[in-house]
């Protein structure tokens, strides 16, 4: 019996080679820094993140209060391009909204460790990302108190069902799903934090709010173990989940019948795409978390380097999705086709256009050299430049198919108004809103997890 | 009235070899309370695989039944609408949201009979038989009911594996 122990240890020290966590923490140390983060007063930077965001989210919510009492009219849509600024800002919140998920689901299935001090805020950004992404199609209804009609439900109209048959209808599904299991998954994760939490209050208030929040969780190991299976069985749901919500949000397009729009190539360069945009929004968020909330020792350059190489290797394959869509268009011999893709390139939206691809097949090449991907600054910029091209992606998908349709004399330009962009600064203001509460009020790091991948060191400082 | 043995470590390696020799010394081990899953505690304390996949597999394909059938039902049965001439039975259409309904009910039916099954739901009291378990200590509590409770040969498999607290308690019904 003790041979056994013996292997188990050895088997742990070999996997934990090296630290994914600096400064030689214990089990009490990763308790008392990411619980104290909770305990200690905002630092500055906070403060001032969490001041623009909700000023963002203050103007995004006059703009939608105006567009909703004035109608759709408000925004710069016309005949022609009647999809614009609102479903761009939709794709590029679901995509965002892909990293976390990735993060906590695949690469827990991959058994990459070092997902444990990153994957609750990710998750965090996920579900965030996912509730702005759905406020977009919401408010586009110009009736959003209709909106419960997008669900089938048996009804005085007729009854008058959704058609199942349109994948606008299957978007409904895939987000509300993708929503749901994100955030059982991201709170099922939680419980066991909530109850170190719970169990290191020191006011009343505090000790009854996280009493009740972690369903009085014990640490019992009986749970534990089925807990792991349960935790298990989740990622393997989310993982084939994450794939299917973006590829359903490409059948959009690819299901329909516009140039640009429907090619059989979307499912997969929509995923990678999303995946791509997602991890430069991590990246983001966690250069300015770990600075804000002082987790370097946590969030380590390691990790950081992880999530530039997953980018440049999703870079790739957005790259080559753009290359086969221009070989496509070419190869097909359809004229509609290759007006599309000529008009894109070099037509009025060629500025969009080269923005995206500048952003998006230029900026992940810098990763390859590790002194850039060390350098929090550069991969900061990077990622940003990254954000950009992707939001610019969408959006030229979106308005060039659609501004030079069949009839020359049904061509009309787009510009956003000013509700529109201040719509799209809004939704910004609440991601960034909702994001700065959560490192604020809950266990940012997974306490639980990486205490199970920490170096082990006793209590009483030997090393073991 | 019920008595218990606690025994408490500072590592999960002590934890694992101390429950893997109470086990074989025969007591009757009531739990142990972990800050994270120790690996390979499960094997030590001789807890079978959880069974929760199974009832996961159960939910899916209920899922996939309501997905498939509802929409066929909806569409076909209850109220057939003629949508581009396409058949009222648009099975392949179909697919996408029975994927989606199958992982909703698979995830939502787990997580829901893993926490009725665990008894971790919203305002439940947790039992701690020792502080800091949420934090950095180990423990196995023991079942000290039983006559053939061995309290010397319990303390000193505790020390074996250096333990650095053991003690009883007692716990009214």
């Amino acid at each position: 019996m003790k041979k056994m122990g013996e292997i188990i240890m050895a088997n742990h020290v070999e996997s934990l080679r090296k630290p994914l966590v600096h400064g030689n923490k214990n089990l009490k140390t990763v308790t008392n820094d990411v619980v104290g983060i909770m305990d200690k007063k905002p630092t500055g930077l906070w403060w001032i993140g969490f001041i623009i965001a909700a000023s963002a989210l203050t103007l995004g919510i006059v703009a939608v209060s105006y567009q909703i009492m004035t109608g759709i009219g408000t925004w710069g849509l016309n005949k022609t391009v009647g999809w614009a600024f609102d479903i761009t800002n939709f794709v590029f919140w679901v995509g965002i909204g892909h990293a976390g998920t990735l993060i906590s689901a695949i690469l827990f299935l991959f058994r990459q460790k070092w997902r444990t001090s990153i994957n609750r805020s990710a998750e965090a950004m996920t579900i965030f990302a996912v509730i702005c992404a759905g406020l977009f199609p919401i408010i586009h209804m110009g009736r959003p108190w209709m909106a419960y009609w997008m669900f089938p439900y048996p009804n005085t109209r007729g009854p008058l069902w959704v058609n199942f048959r349109s994948p606008l209808a299957w978007d409904v599904f895939a987000i509300g799903t993708y929503l749901i299991i994100s955030a059982v998954f991201w709170y099922i994760g939680m419980i066991p934090d909530l109850a170190t939490v719970r169990d290191r209050a020191k006011t009343k208030v505090k000790k009854w709010i996280f009493g009740f929040l972690s369903f009085g969780w014990s640490g019992s190991f009986r749970t534990w173990h089925r807990y792991e299976t349960v935790y298990g069985l989740l990622a393997g749901l989310a993982a084939p989940l994450v794939v299917s919500v973006h590829t359903i949000v490409s059948f959009d397009f690819a299901t329909s019948a516009i140039p640009g729009w429907h090619t059989t190539t979307f499912p997969p360069y929509f995923v990678a795409g999303a995946v791509f945009s997602g991890f430069a929004m991590v990246l983001t968020l966690l250069i300015i978390a770990r600075k804000a909330m002082r987790l370097e020792e946590y969030i380590t350059v390691k990790h950081i380097e992880n999530m530039t190489k997953v980018i440049i290797l999703t870079g790739g394959i957005v790259t080559l999705s753009y290359a086969t869509e221009f070989f496509m268009a070419w190869y097909s011999g359809n004229g509609y086709e290759q007006f599309v893709f000529l008009n894109r390139a070099m037509g009025p939206f060629a500025w969009a256009y080269w923005i995206m691809v500048g952003c998006n097949l230029l900026t992940p090449q810098f990763f390859w050299f590790k002194k850039i991907r060390t350098n929090m600054i550069m991969v900061f910029i990077l990622s940003i430049f990254i954000n950009i091209g992707m939001w610019f992606e969408r959006f030229v998908i979106i308005v060039t198919s659609l501004h030079r349709d069949f009839l020359p004399s049904a061509w009309a330009m787009y510009k956003p108004s000013y509700v529109e962009i201040a719509t799209l600064i809004g939704s910004f203001g609440l991601f960034f809103t909702l994001f700065m509460l959560f490192i604020r009020y809950l266990p940012i790091i997974s306490i639980g997890e990486v205490k199970s991948v920490l170096q082990f060191k006793g209590r009483h400082g030997g090393e073991k | 009235m019920k008595k218990y043995f606690v025994v408490s470590f500072d590592n999960e390696y002590d934890l694992v070899n101390a429950t893997q020799e109470f086990k074989n010394s025969g007591f009757t081990l009531l739990d142990a309370f972990t800050p994270y899953a120790v690996h390979g505690l499960d094997k030590a304390m001789g807890l079978k695989p959880s069974r929760l996949s199974k009832i996961c597999f159960m939910f899916a394909f209920i899922g996939l039944t309501v997905g498939l059938y509802g929409q066929y039902w909806i569409s076909a049965v209850n109220w057939p609408i003629n949508i581009g001439g396409k058949p009222w039975n648009s099975m392949p259409g179909f697919m996408p949201i029975a994927f989606e309904t199958t992982v909703l009910f698979a995830g939502l039916g787990t997580v829901f009979t893993l926490l009725w099954r665990t008894g971790v739901l919203p305002g439940r009291k947790p039992k701690i038989y020792a502080p800091d378990v949420t934090d950095d200590r180990f423990v196995i509590v023991l079942t000290k009911d039983l006559r053939s409770f061995n309290s010397e040969k319990a303390e000193k498999i505790s020390t074996t594996h250096s333990a650095f607290d053991w003690h009883e308690i007692l716990e009214s019904e």
